[in-house]
């Protein structure tokens, strides 16, 4: 028994190459966070009990501020991923499941787009 | 809907709790908990691009116990996530999936998760001056 869809029999075309795209991205992102976190988290324990300015002067270092956004672009990205996947899996309501992966994309990108600009600002005010 | 009157596969409590299972759901709820504590580091990086008064005030709900103790969650979480992450991406190569090699790998990530949370936070208290 074949599997194909009519229509993908008629095209005599393949898969879309499409479907791992999901789970490739989430690796890739995984990858990308441990390094960075790993800075990260070392950099911040390093830095307890520093104040404001010593906070911003470290986050205008063009390092930290380059380290930072990718960061934050890794992080909303694979957090939306995997909420996605979290959502998919329980909620059976149709509606609210598209309402939901909606509503945790569009926060995802307005979030990063947030932490970015601060970022940005403190590194070139 | 008649889809409903569909006989069920069995569910999970006719399952005895294993070790590999509570560390599978462990992942996505660390995973959940991650999302909304990086709600606190966007907070953090908002405050300091507005000002010292509004990051000053970040810094002391940080500080508190409610701050800490939610600190500490959080890193736990993430040094856990972090771990059993690469753990995963171990199994996406293929290998690791005997049972005793599963069982090993999980025990390494839990012991891993608890001494690098440990170590952070001797680090932070060291960097304060405390210890």
């Amino acid at each position: 028994m074949s599997l194909r869809s009519p229509l993908g029999k008629v095209r005599g075309l393949g898969s879309a190459k499409e479907g791992v795209a999901h789970w490739w991205a989430q690796r890739m992102t995984a990858v990308a966070l441990v390094p960075l976190l790993v800075w990260f988290v070392a950099s911040i324990c390093a830095m307890i009990g520093a104040d404001y300015g010593a906070v911003r002067d470290w986050i205008a270092t063009p390092m930290v501020s380059i380290m930072l956004v990718l960061l934050t672009i890794a992080v909303f990205h694979h957090a939306q991923l995997g909420l996605q996947v979290v959502l998919e899996d329980y909620v059976h309501t149709e509606w609210l499941k598209i309402a939901s992966i909606g509503i945790v994309k569009f926060a995802a990108i307005g979030l990063a787009v947030a932490t970015i600009f601060s970022i940005v600002k403190i590194a070139l005010g | 809907m008649a889809a409903n009157n569909r006989p069920l596969s069995p569910h999970l409590q006719v399952y005895k709790p294993q070790l590999t299972t509570f560390m599978s759901i462990t992942h996505r709820a660390t995973g959940i908990a991650l999302a909304v504590g990086t709600l606190m580091l966007v907070c953090w990086l908002i405050a300091a691009a507005t000002g010292e008064s509004a990051f000053n005030e970040v810094q002391a709900f940080l500080g508190s116990i409610i701050g800490r103790l939610l600190l500490l969650g959080w890193s736990f979480a993430l040094f856990y996530h972090m771990c059993n992450g690469l753990r995963h991406l171990f199994w996406d190569t293929g290998k690791g999936f005997e049972i005793e090699t599963a069982y090993m790998t999980g025990r390494v990530v839990i012991a891993a998760s608890i001494l690098l949370t440990i170590g952070a936070w001797l680090w932070g208290y060291a960097a304060m001056g405390a210890i």
